[in-house]
């Protein structure tokens, strides 16, 4: 048995700890927001936070995660409010929409990271992140806006719940 | 509330009764082949709905329900169509829901692909929504008793000129008593008057999108539904020989192992055949696949070699072919020139490879089935599947979700039929889920693509005497066993509407056999036709000492309509009457002039950078773009930034436009960058993104500015159009910049030579 926290919910895991965390999130919990796109870490359309961090969820075991906290989309923010997801909507980025998730969980993750991103490192940052329709230049304008929300206003972050450390 | 509702028989033009729960729903009916819309006011639900393509429904409680009947893959179809009836209608953004249309022939073409959504559909879904505005204003003309002259329908709510007014919820049953206008009685509003149509407003699915609640084939759930994932022949007609499923049947959650029959005679959309694997989750199915053990037959295609292929079409090129279109004694001055300018073309196949990988879920019940698929063309996925389960079409139930992209791999509803096929033999809903190997390596690919230029300059370096010649592997032969030669839908996609002005003009045609499933990719053989010959247009502005954008100019020649069908030429104009869609260079000089100016051409760059330009007429739009790049010493290429200038005639939703317009652009960059799909023995050597690769932001310009060229012209195409000009563009700029010359794609090493 493997217990893990998703989304702030405590879950157990009782299957074949070698599934990717991704077929685990999609299939059993029906948390359809981290999308399928290659299954080896290729295109980022898996990407959720594992600890806070960006990863992707097709090929990690959920044998890896044994203990620690997983976020999907849906639990970014709980109105879809995180400034990431507003600067999306701002900049009207998705096209099909597919990948956008996993470029969010991205993005989310290198903000928290490093707050004031050049250009050159939100590319290397986000260039494991295919998006078919080419929607990277309004992704790198979302990316430069959320930057600025989030610099000025303070934000719920599901990371640092209760007392920090 | 009224229960016992009318509807309005539109053969008879009266209204008659029934007893369902009702609401004012309008549609339109095909009158022959002809899509001229009539109102007409029908009852739902009901079954007499169906002899209507229901569009708007006004709900009893006041919201409007806005039937999207064309997939929608990221080019915001579902936004357009509800902006345009919306506004006509006169309702209320906050009250519109789009409801996604099934696939069902009542609505007339539903194949989501060649950019024709808008242009097949504007008017006659203007002249919908403006029938509801006309019934609304009579209805509350009659209530009042006054001239309905003086009643103003505005945002859900009409006005009487005494200040007076009532809501469209309020007058829902008196409407039902309006008979509905014939569509010469009625009056569209003029284009100061529109709202939504024509501005950039958001999209009606952006907030679902951010969030993750957008469903997607894969993400519909199905109660009971089980997984299948499929090992399919790795060489187009191959068979399976024999297998061994033992090691797969003992994996933890396979339920069961069924072989999918061959297809028969031609491609079409038929699935390849091979062994599914069916597992109560996905993991399963996929590890279970991993053990099947499968030795195949790979038929008369496990000969195919591309790197040979490539050899024999660059050789069909060499030599006379079918002529396709002749102008003047192009090969007699040719003869004769002292000064020509010879290139040779070539351009891989490729993969659409859409962000979702193909899928479908199918729930066969005995008489009927439910499929639920990321398919462009529904109706086609009725089609497939009534074919394989020997089902009328009828019974065949296609619901459409959310595609995670299309780009023309998800108009061949080979998943759907799998699904489906699955379906009836397990007897439970199977959900058909593909991987990304299987996405590119059993694909309907891009044709592979061979062309041959010849051009002699005159003293002042203009083009006398032009040769052109093209070999492809058709699109026919997915529709007609062992094909070779392309229908002129192929040739028309950028190759007869050659926009050069020259007096001597020769295009011929040669065969070239299709080994592998050859498909539509977005804007199809424009792609490699505007390389070819937007290319040599560079090529040839350099062999004449001339700046490129003046000499593409001048290579168009002025502005004029050119009717290519007065040159022995073969020519349908994408579907479009070329009375109201002329192949008019006026237009596609303008668009060069823009992005000439927006990219401030001829402007100073610094070593190592430079611009090029293209520009080219395809769905019937007119796009010119200008890329800016940088090559290093060592041959590293960066693409800096591009502009593009387009004219799509009326455009209804500005930002969608902009945003299509930088996605095909950079959609473009793999047609340049892409390693290809390549053969050996009839298999594909790529298998997913780290050897078949696409762009990534780090291989993407940060900014690609669009204008939109504002016009009062019909609307054209959008999806499609800014892909073909990208690829000669970025290789005129490539030369501009380094002085190396690309002829063949994709780029990979030539730089670094």
């Amino acid at each position: 048995m493997i217990t893990l926290t998703i989304n702030g919910n405590k879950h157990e895991f009782s299957g074949d700890p070698s599934t990717p965390v991704l077929w685990y999130l999609r299939d059993e919990l029906n948390l359809t927001g981290p999308k399928f796109g290659c299954g080896m870490a290729q295109c980022g359309a898996c990407t959720v936070h594992i600890d806070g961090v960006a990863q992707r969820s097709c090929v990690l075991p959920v044998a890896a995660v044994a203990g620690l906290s997983i976020t999907t989309i849906e639990g970014l923010s709980e109105q879809g409010d995180h400034p990431v997801q507003q600067a999306w909507i701002e900049h009207k980025v998705p096209q099909c929409g597919f990948c956008q998730c996993g470029q969010m969980m991205q993005a989310a993750s290198l903000l928290a990271a490093n707050p004031t991103p050049t250009d050159d490192e939100i590319v290397s940052n986000m260039s494991g992140n295919i998006c078919r329709c080419g929607t990277y230049p309004r992704i790198h304008k979302a990316i430069k806006s959320a930057a600025k929300t989030m610099a000025s206003v303070q934000y719920f972050d599901p990371n640092e719940q209760g007392e920090k450390v | 509330m009224n229960q016992d509702n009318k509807y309005f028989d539109l053969n008879r033009r009266k209204f008659l009764k029934t007893s369902a729960i009702g609401a004012l729903v309008l549609g339109t009916y095909f009158v022959g082949s002809a899509p001229r819309a009539i109102a007409g006011v029908l009852e739902q639900p009901s079954e007499l709905a169906k002899r209507a393509n229901l569009f708007i429904a006004l709900r009893p409680d006041g919201m409007v329900e806005i039937t999207c009947h064309r997939s929608e893959m990221g080019q915001q179809i579902r936004t357009a169509i509800a902006q345009i009836v919306a506004d006509e209608m006169e309702a209320a953004w906050d009250k519109v829901i789009v409801i996604q249309g099934k696939g069902d022939p009542k609505y007339g073409d539903q194949n989501t692909d060649g950019s024709r959504s808008i242009r097949y559909n504007m008017q006659r879904l203007r002249e919908m929504g403006a029938s509801v505005r006309y019934m609304m204003q009579h209805a509350a003309a009659k209530y009042w008793k006054v001239d309905p002259q003086t009643c103003t329908a505005n945002q859900h709510v009409v006005t009487h000129s005494s200040g007076k007014s009532l809501t469209y919820k309020d007058l829902i049953d008196l409407a039902l008593t309006i008979t509905p206008p014939e569509a010469d009685k009625l009056t569209l509003k003029t284009r100061k008057e529109w709202r939504y149509i024509n501005t950039g407003m958001a999209h009606i699915d952006l907030a679902d999108l951010v969030t993750g609640k957008a469903i997607f084939a894969a993400d519909v759930r199905e109660p009971q539904a089980l997984v299948a994932i499929i090992e399919r022949p790795p060489v187009v007609g191959g068979v399976v020989k024999s297998f061994d499923a033992s090691a797969t049947k003992a994996v933890n959650g396979v339920i069961d192992v069924i072989e999918i029959p061959a297809p028969k005679g031609a491609p079409q959309f038929q699935p390849k055949g091979g062994i599914a694997i069916i597992a109560k989750n996905t993991w399963a199915a996929w590890q279970g696949r991993k053990a099947l053990k499968v030795v195949w037959d790979d038929g008369k295609n496990g000969d195919y070699n591309s790197e040979e292929f490539k050899k024999s079409l660059l050789k069909t090129v060499q030599t006379p072919q079918a002529n396709i279109r002749d102008k003047g004694d192009a090969m007699g001055v040719l003869a004769k020139s002292s000064n020509k300018l010879v290139a040779d073309y070539y351009a891989p196949h490729l993969a659409q490879a859409p962000m979702e990988p193909p899928c479908a879920t199918a729930m066969y019940n005995k008489d009927s089935v439910d499929i639920w698929a990321a398919t462009q063309n529904p109706q086609a996925d009725m089609k497939t599947v009534a074919a394989m389960l020997g089902m009328d079409e009828s019974k065949i139930n296609v619901h459409v979700t959310m595609l995670g992209g299309g780009f023309g791999r998800k108009s061949k509803p080979d998943f759907s039929a799998e699904a489906a096929y699955l379906s009836m033999k397990v007897g439970k809903p199977i959900r058909v889920q593909w991987t990304r190997e299987d996405d590119i390596q059993h694909g309907f690919y891009h044709a592979v693509s061979a062309q041959h230029i010849e051009a002699s300059l005159d003293k002042n370096g203009a083009i006398e005497s032009y040769l052109h010649r093209t070999a492809f592997s058709p699109i026919t032969s997915t529709f007609s066993e062992g094909a070779t030669t392309p229908g002129s839908f192929e040739l028309r996609l950028g190759f007869t509407d050659n926009p050069i002005n020259t007096p001597n003009m020769k295009l011929e045609n040669g065969d070239a056999q299709a080994k592998a499933r050859i498909g539509w990719m977005r804007s199809v053989s424009n792609i490699f036709h505007a390389f070819a010959i937007q290319s040599f247009i560079g090529e040839a502005a350099h062999k004449a000492g001339r700046d490129q954008k003046d000499y593409l100019l001048d290579t168009i020649g002025p502005s004029r309509i050119v009717d290519v069908t007065e040159q022995n030429a073969t020519y349908d104009n994408y579907g479009g009457d070329k009375a109201v869609y002329p192949l008019d260079i006026g237009k596609l000089r303008h668009v060069i002039e823009k992005v000439a100016d927006m990219s401030k051409w001829g402007r100073e760059l610094p070593k190592g950078r430079g611009l090029g330009i293209a520009a080219h007429r395809s769905f019937l739009t007119y796009v010119a773009t200008v890329v800016e790049v940088e090559v290093s010493d060592a041959g590293d290429l960066k693409v800096i930034k591009s502009w593009v200038a387009i004219d799509a005639g009326t455009v209804v939703n500005t930002d969608t436009v902009k945003n299509q317009t930088q996605g095909g652009s950079i959609y473009g960059i793999t047609t340049a960058i892409s390693d290809g799909i390549t053969f050996d023995k009839g298999r594909v050597q790529q298998s997913n993104f780290h050897d078949y690769r696409v762009p990534r932001m780090s291989d993407s310009p940060l900014e690609v500015e669009v204008e939109i060229v504002q016009s009062d012209a019909p609307p054209a195409g959008v999806g499609e159009p800014s892909t073909p000009v990208y690829a000669p563009a970025l290789c005129n700029a490539i030369f501009a910049a380094c002085g190396k010359r690309i002829r063949q794609l994709p780029i990979g090493n030539q730089l670094k030579a």
